[in-house]
């Protein structure tokens, strides 16, 4: 296309019309609410910023939602992985209903899904009740957080994985097995390589996802200050507190590791299709 | 967010919906072995807790089932809910159209960047979203004291919780439209242009019914979070009984006062909705797996 000219030609009407009213749209309800947060931001004291990360309370807070979306993610990855593979590759009756079931995160409002997977895994739940008498305690740890935060990223991963698994060539697998390769070897060394790509979006989709959830978390997470309290459910302690410099320097201090993490995924990300082609 | 749109038996199969035999399919043990995860997964993480906001909100029986929803709070926050997406969802879809149009049908520069920004709010956390328009229009935010000089209240009432919705919102119907007016392509907008057709009758007769099983399935989505906004809602609503309460901010009051039955019926209605929307996404991908066989056997 045209490099040099703001748009190349063409035919159809109306690209000032829904070009405009989509910048003006987006700037009123996105850009500048986010950029009053940002020159709110620019207005605090440096002091504010680091007593995020001097005040132990915090530090716990950012350090468990960091930590627990890290491992969701990746449980998520693996967990969707099957998943995806099992839907896209294998035929059995009730597929299509699982299929339809994968999107369920995506819908169900978050609130929802945090009573309904508090009260499942709540000790005197169906699910909490057996795995406590094993002498797990799932609800009110942190196990109960990376429990609500796989729910919400499984769908990222599967919906990502699937159609790439879909679209992969047989013949690929084919000769590998002709070459000699056993069908293990032809799955860890030919098919694994072709899914990074879309197995990283989908990871990190879910993991920004994780990092901000709030309404599934905080029913199952108990909410123990620096046990069980995540980042947000802070921010919006600080804001009750009318500690508005607080909620702020905690807000932005969770957007900037938010957007150093995603950089850094995307980085894996570039270089695995370079490395490994596909996405 | 990419639909893995189910190929049916009776599409032609593509390669990889070939039979899988011998040297290219894995052993029946790890095949079995890898369903039954799939369906574990799915089952426990997912049907699980679904079936239990029904079970929970029946346990009391149907009577007292219809009494929660029946209860005056319930009632206005069910109204308040409906209001916020009657207002949020619209004006989102119409941006959608809007944005998908432009995004989908020219090639521009900066492109890339604006469909970044249209998914910003997905990776911002929705309690960041609320503290955003505090920050804007609460009583120490930059258009704070001009509002409460006229009287106006924004943040802690009715226009906070439909703002916040809508920046929550915002991706939901551009997400799902790009991608189907990009793979249509701009064929049959050219052709009607040709035969004299103008720009709206090109829009509102050519292209509009080729995208609407995707414009309605986002505008479902995005009915669906809005209905279900919590995080951002939580900040901005100042929970004031009655008034400015949503059905998921009611749901935690309800559930936090310990009235399980109350807290489970209202979920319900959410869950329902949201079955509503996934049945829905269903029989659309089935209607455009038919219609693909269709064209290919045609």
């Amino acid at each position: 296309m045209a490099a040099l000219r703001l748009r190349s030609p063409s035919v159809l009407p109306g690209f000032g019309l829904t070009l405009g009213y989509t910048l003006t749209y987006l700037g009123l309800v996105v850009l500048v609410p986010l950029a009053a947060l940002a020159l709110r931001g620019a207005t605090l004291p440096v002091s504010e910023l680091t007593d995020v990360f001097a005040d132990s309370r915090s530090r716990a807070a950012i350090g468990l939602s960091f930590g627990s979306a890290l491992i969701a993610a990746a449980i998520a990855l693996v967990a969707g992985g099957v998943v995806a593979w099992v839907l896209a590759r294998y035929r059995f009756p009730g597929r299509r209903l699982l299929d339809a079931v994968v999107d369920l995160p995506f819908a169900l409002p978050t609130a929802v899904a945090g009573i309904a997977l508090a009260s499942v895994f709540d000790a005197t739940g169906w699910l909490g009740g057996p795995l406590s008498r094993l002498g797990v305690q799932v609800a009110y740890t942190q196990v109960g957080i990376v429990v609500a935060l796989v729910f919400i990223g499984l769908p990222f991963v599967v919906r990502s994985l699937q159609p790439v698994m879909e679209e992969l060539d047989v013949e690929v697998e084919e000769a590998a097995a002709t070459l000699g390769a056993s069908r293990l070897q032809a799955l860890l060394r030919v098919v694994l390589p072709g899914l990074l790509p879309a197995g990283i979006t989908g990871f990190a989709l879910a993991l920004a996802r994780a990092v901000g959830e709030y309404g599934s978390v905080v029913f199952i997470a108990g909410n123990l200050p620096f046990r069980t309290e995540i980042a947000p459910l802070l921010i919006i302690i600080r804001l009750e507190e009318f500690d508005y410099p607080g909620a702020m320097a905690l807000a932005l201090v969770m957007l900037g590791i938010s957007f150093a993490l995603l950089l850094a995924v995307n980085l894996v990300q570039a270089w695995t299709r370079r490395r490994f082609g596909r996405g | 967010m990419a639909d893995g749109g189910a190929p049916l038996a009776a599409a032609p199969r593509r390669t990889s919906q070939r039979r899988r035999v011998g040297p290219i399919a894995e052993p029946r043990a790890l095949k079995w072995g890898l369903t039954a995860v799939a369906v574990l997964v799915l089952g426990v993480l997912l049907l699980l807790p679904l079936a239990v906001v029904f079970f929970e909100a029946l346990r009391g029986g149907v009577g007292a089932y219809v009494a929660s929803l029946l209860d005056p709070e319930a009632r206005s926050a069910i109204r308040l809910t409906l209001l916020v997406a009657a207002i949020a969802v619209p004006l989102n879809a119409v941006f959608g159209v809007a944005a998908a149009w432009a995004v989908a049908k020219f090639e521009f520069r900066g492109k890339s960047v604006l469909v970044t920004l249209i998914d910003l709010p997905f990776s911002v956390s929705p309690v960041i979203a609320g503290l955003v328009y505090l920050l804007l229009f609460g009583a120490q935010g930059y258009l704070g004291p001009f509002l409460q000089a006229r009287g106006l209240q924004v943040v802690f009432a009715v226009p906070g919780i439909v703002l916040a919705t809508l920046f929550v919102t915002v991706p939901f119907v551009a997400r799902e439209l790009i991608p189907v007016m990009q793979e249509l392509g701009n064929d049959d907008e050219e052709a009607a242009l040709t035969l004299g057709a103008s720009g709206w009758q090109v829009f509102s007769l050519v292209t509009l019914p080729n995208v609407r099983w995707g414009l309605l399935y986002g505008v479902l989505l995005c009915n669906a979070r809005a209905m279900g906004e919590f995080g951002a809602a939580s900040v901005v609503s100042g929970h004031i009984r009655g008034q400015t309460n949503t059905v998921p901010l009611q749901v935690e009051i309800l559930y936090n006062e310990y009235n399980w039955v109350a807290a489970f019926a209202l979920a319900s209605l959410l869950a329902l909705l949201s079955l509503v929307t996934l049945v829905i996404k269903a029989v659309l991908e089935r209607r455009d797996a038919l219609a693909k066989a269709g064209h290919a056997a045609g």
